[in-house]
């Protein structure tokens, strides 16, 4: 019985795959767009593994495997969703009064096959690209609820969120047709994922780490990171994958390409600038995860403003990004939650950070356009205001929704890991093996 | 004074641990070591059965007064098992320690301890 329903289930999708209309390819492949648009989308995915370093040097020993299986888990889990019914529900065109995309011809990506985008890149190109972005915004909640969630809790977890959370916040922002790329003359200011990727799943991260609780003896216990070499190796496989993810945004190789990639190199170096100094003043030593971490807080921060401002405002982004990321785990360990890896303290905040304070550094050119797209007026406190309600709308439904994801998890397929099992460790109680085997005698 | 020297499985140290700070006992030196006792570890690899292995195993060290070393010895045992007890689940040895000398203060003996 059950085998005949796969194999309609097989015969349908066939049929499907076959029955896709060949839509003539109208614009012509634009090599130089296309060449830079591939390595975009590789340098995305490098930050993936990279993620997966950054997190499996901070956690500790036991559960190292566990830790870094989460973005790959994402890779693997979002890398199916995605060509299947993400990017259709992504970018379809508008359903539900705009709530989220559905497009047909985008399952499997089946109307895709010929066609080539405006940008001069085949469709492919894009739909990869946007597809990393899928892939890294779940992966990126694992920080806040390391060591304590079952596998397959988590796996259930990122495949609903992807649905219900990534698809419907990346229409309303990027698809020609969501509400907040409208709004305003000029739409919501996100360039590169601020609120898309950032805010929803820093949100997300915190809402999750309170839904389940602190790990067992935190805060009493002291948890050290196991190896820090690896995280920094994963904070500069970031550094470098950001590139892709900032300057890729542009969707073109020209300035504005150049332009992206001038103020996330600066943001980086200026956020890690100003967490150095920070610690130096408080502690009169300048820490490596303290640094990696202003790297990170600089990168965030600049996503969403890497189009509009110039080097002076991403100098500052960066640096308030840090100051301001800082101060809020410190507020973290007053309060005693348990973000364990900084995913809020750092992706929520920053993004939330950059989000709004890029409004006092958009370069001239581009607010000339919004007065005249307003007939006449408009002034960076009116483009303040869509800032805020684009981060208030994904604050709201990212965290709403993830508390019903979290809910339904919980009681179908268990998220919170058990007593015994948290304690043995990830590695040996979910996955049987452990980290760092090459340091046995054979 | 005794030297309690413990091998037990990786995934219950945080288990002994915790046994040993509720019994009080709270100085110990842990370190990763590999071995094998009974404990068999037969895996298949390709189809081809692999003989048995070095395993991954982590040792506890703990110097003692005579007072401590029955409590240790069953907080150990209680936290270190699996279940009713499996093979592999480890070995307690107790030596006589013939001197402890704590260096910052130069103490011997007891009190060093």
């Amino acid at each position: 019985m059950k085998l005949t329903r796969y194999w309609a289930l097989f015969l349908f999708l066939c049929i499907g795959l076959f029955a896709s209309d060949a839509a003539a390819a109208e614009h012509v492949t634009d090599s130089g767009t296309t060449a830079w648009m591939l390595t975009a989308t590789t340098l995305v995915l490098l930050m993936v593994p990279g993620l997966a370093m950054f997190y499996g040097g901070l956690v500790r020993t036991k559960n190292v495997l566990g830790t870094m299986m989460h973005s790959f888990a994402a890779m693997v889990v979002i890398g199916v969703l995605w060509p299947t019914i993400g990017y259709s529900l992504s970018f379809g065109e508008g359903l539900l009064g705009g709530f989220i995309g559905w497009n047909p011809d985008y399952v499997l990506l089946r109307g895709i096959d010929d066609a080539i985008t405006d940008a001069g890149i085949p469709e492919y190109v894009f739909a990869m690209f946007q597809g990393k972005f899928a892939i890294i915004a779940p992966a990126l909640i694992a920080g806040a609820i390391a060591e304590r969630v079952s596998f397959r809790g988590y796996v259930l977890f990122i495949a609903l969120w992807s649905v219900f959370i990534y698809s419907p916040i990346c229409h309303w922002v990027w698809a020609e047709d969501g509400f907040l790329f409208n709004m305003g003359p000029a739409g919501a200011i996100d360039f590169a994922g601020g609120t898309v990727v950032h805010i929803s799943s820093g949100i997300s991260a915190l809402v999750a780490a309170l839904y389940l609780g602190a790990r067992r003896g935190y805060p009493r216990n002291v948890m050290h990171p196991n190896n820090l070499v690896m995280t920094l190796i994963g904070a500069g496989l970031l550094w470098v994958g950001w590139f892709g993810f900032n300057a890729g945004s542009a969707v073109a190789s020209d300035l504005d390409t150049a332009r992206a990639l001038t103020a996330t190199q600066i943001a980086a170096a200026s956020g890690a600038f100003a967490w150095i100094i920070i610690e130096a003043m408080l502690y009169n030593k300048a820490t490596s995860l303290g640094m990696v971490s202003g790297i990170i807080s600089g990168l965030v921060a600049i996503t969403p403003a890497a189009g509009v401002v110039q080097p002076g405002g991403a100098i500052i982004i960066g640096a308030v990004s840090a100051l301001v990321c800082f101060l809020a785990i410190q507020l973290k360990n007053r309060l005693g939650y348990d973000d364990s890896l900084d995913a809020f303290g750092i992706h929520g905040v920053g993004g939330i950070v950059g989000a709004l304070v890029l409004v006092f550094f958009i370069r001239e050119s581009w607010m000339s356009e919004a007065v005249i797209a307003a007939g006449g007026s408009w002034t960076v406190w009116q483009q303040l205001g869509i800032q805020a309600a684009a981060v208030l709308v994904t604050v709201v439904y990212a965290g709403v929704v993830t508390l019903l994801l979290l809910f339904i998890t919980e009681k179908t397929v268990g998220f919170r890991l058990g007593e015994a099992g948290e304690m043995s460790g990830m590695d040996h109680s979910l996955h049987g093996e452990h980290g760092y085997g090459l340091i046995n005698p054979n | 004074m005794k030297l309690i020297t413990a091998i037990i499985q990786e995934d219950r140290l945080d288990n002994v641990r915790e046994a040993l700070i509720q019994a009080d006992i709270t100085r110990i030196s842990v370190s990763r070591i590999s071995g094998h006792g009974r404990q068999e570890d037969i895996e298949i690899y390709r189809g081809r059965r692999i003989a048995p292995n070095l395993l991954p195993k982590i040792k506890i060290e703990i110097a003692v007064n005579e007072a401590f070393v029955d409590p240790a010895i069953d907080a150990i045992i209680a936290s270190a098992r699996h279940g009713e007890g499996q093979i592999g689940d480890g070995k307690i040895f107790v030596t006589p320690l013939e001197e402890c000398v704590r260096i910052r203060t130069k103490e011997r003996g007891c009190s060093a301890i």
